[in-house]
């Protein structure tokens, strides 16, 4: 467990910021600030940043959504130990996505922000899994878990739904080829859909454990 | 039901000047012009003659040239939205580096006295080439300038003498999967339909483009023949034709077919008209400052004196 904390995690920590570096270096690139081979970011690069960003936050989510099932199929809870790290990145990467629409593409106008989230549904269901993702981060911390108690885990259930927005988002902002988000869907619903069957299964469990009762009596 | 092209066109295959020997010629006519030689210089500081493989001669049309500075190459030789060669911008200029644009025919059918197959240098051989500095406005909310050699469409289409009934015209791209990759996805119905009412394709501005920055068009802008209508979306800029047709009803177009909701026939640049899920309002202009503002989109992509009145009494939000 020890290695877990002092090798594992920096490690971890580290590979998840390689996309956000990349970016930054991509930036500095487009700007004609620094020239350095292989982050170019092409001819639009703020769209391959918001792109870029927002693919890695439902890559966060999913990875996120891994951890549960990945302990149950190798008896390790290691992996849980990762969670927390996981999830933050993706609310790191939403926050750096929602700052490139905002700051770069709309020019950091707010009136363009608030006609975007009212008149086009697939910005209107984005900005509420950002918004609810906000919770999630807030009460990330073993003391808000303590004071929360059981309350915490109903709470933080909230990362299904907002999987289920983020994917739902990247579906209907693509123009005609729907590949990529069917992907995401697809990867989603296989978490999801275990986490489903696991729930069933300890409820038919107890269920003919009730029912088991009464005979042996 | 197909129509069956006859091969009445009055044009003997002796006439048939090969493209390398099209390109010289041009090159030896443009000489006798020291004045559009001279005005084709001055665009871009290069000569017609010291230039490398596969460059033309044109003369630069200023009249009707955007004074904007154009993109550069890279930009706009990268970035290209041609589904055929897949769907990612820089797709196209990976995928269809092998594309064969030699020979090309293209079928000429429908309403017209004059139909049947011509070669691409039957097509181009009668048209003096010219450069036009256009705006370029993707349905996606980007813009760029482009550089086209090319020749007014409606010069091509008089050739064929369309008849009365000849309402519309239709244009298809070439169907071959074993050279377009993207083909073999349905991702859109292929081959790829585009289609422009009469008056349009008549309208000086309509260009058929067989070159970009004086250089013959690489594959990925849409060799070997392009259309390009400045005032109406990217998206209406069929490229590598082979089939121009005549028609009395309007062609079914593929974005139009694909989801008319969101993509019509007439795909005018309106800053008025959003698409269903984004504005039209502005645009970012790839290249300019890569994290400048966006500017604001111009009624006709900016070229509304010279095209509005086609529109006149038509309602723009209805007829998108």
């Amino acid at each position: 467990m020890q290695q877990i904390r002092w090798l594992w995690k920096p490690l971890v920590f580290l590979a998840c910021l390689l996309p956000a570096l990349r970016l930054t270096a991509g930036a500095l690139n487009a700007l004609g600030l620094w020239h350095i081979g292989g982050v170019a970011l092409g001819a639009d690069p703020v769209k391959v940043m918001l792109h870029t960003c927002g693919r890695w936050t439902l890559n966060f989510v999913m990875i996120t959504l891994c951890m549960t099932p990945l302990r149950d199929l190798t008896h390790w809870v290691g992996w849980l130990r990762f969670r927390r790290m996981l999830g933050l990145f993706a609310f790191f990467y939403v926050l750096l996505h929602f700052s490139v629409y905002l700051l770069l593409d709309q020019s950091g106008k707010l009136g363009a922000l608030w006609q975007d989230i009212v008149k086009r549904p697939y910005i209107t269901i984005g900005m509420l899994g950002l918004l609810l993702l906000i919770p999630l981060a807030a009460t990330s911390t073993a003391a808000a878990q303590r004071r929360l108690g059981r309350r915490w885990t109903r709470l933080h259930r909230l990362i299904y739904a907002i999987a289920i927005l983020g994917v739902w988002h990247f579906w209907w902002q693509v123009k005609k080829d729907i590949r990529e988000p069917l992907l995401y869907a697809c990867g989603l619903t296989l978490l999801l859909g275990y986490r489903l069957w696991k729930q069933r299964r300890s409820l038919a469990r107890i269920s003919v454990a009730r029912l088991a009762k009464p005979d042996e009596a | 039901m197909r129509k069956k092209f006859t091969d009445s066109a009055k044009i003997q295959p002796s006439e048939i000047t090969p493209y390398d020997r099209y390109l010289s010629r041009r090159a030896l006519l443009a000489g006798g012009l020291g004045l559009a030689v001279a005005q084709s210089v001055g665009g871009f500081g290069r000569s017609a003659f010291a230039q490398p493989a596969g460059a033309l001669t044109y003369v630069r049309n200023a009249a009707l040239s955007v004074p904007d500075a154009p993109n550069s190459y890279a930009d706009i030789t990268t970035y290209n939205n041609y589904y055929e060669f897949g769907t990612d911008k820089s797709d196209p200029s990976q995928n269809a580096q092998k594309f064969r644009t030699q020979p090309w025919n293209v079928a000429i059918g429908g309403e017209a006295e004059v139909t049947g197959t011509f070669s691409l240098e039957d097509i181009l051989k009668a048209h003096p080439l010219e450069e036009r500095i256009y705006r370029l406005r993707c349905v996606e909310a980007w813009s760029m300038v482009v550089p086209w050699v090319g020749f007014p469409l409606g010069d091509l289409l008089k050739r064929f003498k369309p008849t009365s009934k000849a309402k519309f015209v239709e244009f298809r791209t070439l169907y071959d999967p074993k050279q377009m990759p993207g083909q073999r996805s349905s991702v859109l119905e292929w081959p790829y339909v585009e289609g422009l009412r009469m008056d349009e394709a008549m309208h000086p501005l309509t260009l058929m483009a067989v070159g970009l920055y004086g250089k013959v068009l690489p594959n990925q802008n849409g060799a070997p023949l392009r259309l390009i209508v400045p005032w109406k979306y990217g998206f209406k800029g069929i490229k590598s034709i082979v089939s121009i047709k005549f028609s009395e009803r309007a062609p079914r177009t593929t974005w139009a077919g694909a989801a008319s909701n969101e993509y019509g026939f007439f795909a005018n640049v309106n800053p008025d008209v959003d698409h269903p899920r984004w504005s039209q309002a502005t645009e970012r202009h790839i290249g300019a400052s890569a994290f400048g503002p966006r500017k604001p989109t111009l009624p006709f992509n900016g070229y509304a004196a010279q095209v509005a009145s086609l529109y006149s009494g038509m309602d723009l939000r209805k007829f998108f």
